[in-house]
Order: structure tokens, then C-alpha cells, then sequence
């Protein structure tokens, strides 16, 4: 699977949507704090986390013998880029353009 | 101490070399990625580091912590220009090399002690722009945002 396939896959299961939005609330979660707001066992995190940090949508971070979580949004933000960022450009230009135009000392 | 952290990775196929390089001393290539911004310093332990913008106004200043060549990089940031930011005082930025098959993992964590912090809020929105950007254009040579990724 490559890296677009791996993202789409694990944003794709709700309860995986789910643990990102609780990281986006709060960053850098343990995985007992996970638990404590997901119906599910403990290991079933530990699944879902796993295939969030496959993707890259999960980072983590050691602190002695925790580990904590944190939401990475950079694969996002290429998705982003990828169909979305490239129609901004023209409308950002326009506004330039018309900034330059209007600030122009002679009119 | 309440700490407010954000940690980004990416993986970019390049080298750890190359990767060192565009985060330090090469400022012209930084420019692509960084819209506009360069990074100024002698990058080792101890040196003063700023950024500074294309009209040559420095919005950030600090002190190299750690520079381990090729692997690690820890700065001392304060932020300068906005006095909503710059009254939280310093923050900590760590990048972190290391190679994984024919990709590098980067890794960027930067936090403060306390929280909220609004300068973790504002420089989170700014580095994903930054690291994509620096991702594609190691990996492809063009930039995907330019102009638009600023605020």
C-alpha cells in the first residue's frame, strides 16, 4: 500500500476519526486517556493507533514510560495541497492585484 | 509546569545530509520552502539564530541549544514582533533526523511551558505548510504553495 492508500484506510473507520478529533482537542495523549473516552478495549486502541501511526496521521513522543500521542496533520495538509490549494491561487493573485492597483500612489 | 507541544512528522525521500542542509545552512533553498523566510546562524551550540523575512525584519530570535550534524537540532525560539506572542517568552524547538529505508523521518516538536500558549497555536498552523513544502520540493524540486501558505 502506498502512503495515499494507507491515509485514506485509516481515515476511513469512524472510530479512528474519532481519536483524531480527541487528539485535536487535546494533543499528546497517553493511551489510557485514550481509553478513558472510547467504548472500546484497550487493545482495540492500541490497533486503531496503530494504523493511525502507519499512516502518519499519529506521531508519538516518549516521556519516561509513557508514550504519548499527538495528531499529526501533515499528510492532511498534502491532500490539501493536492486539490484543493491550487484553486486559491488565482483568487489570492486577484486580490494582490487589486491591492497593488488600489495602493498605487497615482490611482 | 502545564506545556502546551505540537509534534509533526513527515518522511521525505532524500538524505539526512540534504535534509540537514535545507533546515540550516542553506538559506537560499530554505527561501523556496519557507515563503520567503531564512533561518540565520552559525548552527552550533551556543551560536545566536534568527529568522529573518524577505524585507529583512526579524519576526523570531534565539540560541542554538543542540546541533548534532545530520541528526538533531534544538533551538531556543522567542518570538519578537507580535507582543501577544512575545510576552509568553521562550519556547523549544527540537527537529529530529533519522533515516528510514530511502526516506528521512523528520520530526518537529515545539513547546513552552504553559497553557494555552498562543505562539504554539500560531507557529502549529504554520509548519505543515512549511514541511510539505519542503517535502516536495527535496523530493520533486517545485514547491507546491508559495505565495497562498502565509497568513
Amino acid at each position: 500500500m502506498n502512503d495515499a492508500d494507507l491515509l485514506f484506510k485509516a481515515l476511513a473507520d469512524p472510530s479512528r476519526r474519532k481519536m483524531l478529533d480527541l487528539l485535536h482537542a487535546h494533543d499528546g495523549r497517553t493511551l489510557s486517556d485514550l481509553c478513558e473516552h472510547l467504548e472500546m478495549t484497550r487493545q482495540g486502541v492500541t490497533q486503531h493507533l496503530d494504523v493511525l501511526e502507519a499512516a502518519n496521521l499519529v506521531a508519538t513522543v516518549r516521556r519516561g514510560r509513557e508514550k504519548l500521542h499527538f495528531l499529526n496533520p501533515v499528510p492532511l495538509q498534502e491532500i490539501y495541497e493536492r486539490w484543493i490549494a491550487k484553486f486559491e491561487k488565482p483568487r489570492l493573485k486577484a486580490l494582490a492585484d487589486l491591492k497593488r492597483k488600489l495602493e498605487k500612489p497615482d490611482g | 509546569m502545564a506545556k502546551s507541544t505540537f509534534h509533526y512528522v513527515t518522511y521525505i525521500r532524500t538524505t539526512p545530509e540534504r535534509l540537514w542542509s535545507a533546515l540550516t545552512d542553506d538559506t537560499e533553498f530554505m527561501q523556496q520552502y519557507w515563503f520567503g523566510v531564512r533561518c540565520e546562524s552559525e548552527w552550533r551550540a551556543g551560536s545566536s539564530w534568527k529568522m529573518v523575512h524577505p524585507d529583512g525584519s526579524v519576526s523570531d530570535a534565539g540560541e542554538i541549544v543542540a546541533a548534532e550534524r545530520w541528526k538533531r537540532l534544538v533551538i531556543r525560539w522567542w518570538h519578537q514582533r507580535n507582543p501577544e506572542l512575545s510576552g509568553e517568552g521562550e519556547s523549544v524547538c527540537t527537529m529530529e533526523l533519522e533515516s528510514v529505508g530511502p526516506a528521512v523521518r523528520l520530526s518537529i516538536t515545539h513547546s513552552m511551558e504553559r497553557e494555552p500558549s498562543k505562539l504554539i497555536g500560531a507557529v502549529s498552523g504554520g509548519w505543515p505548510k512549511i514541511l510539505s513544502n519542503l517535502k516536495s520540493l527535496l523530493e520533486s524540486g517545485a514547491v507546491v504553495l508559495d505565495d497562498i501558505g502565509r497568513k
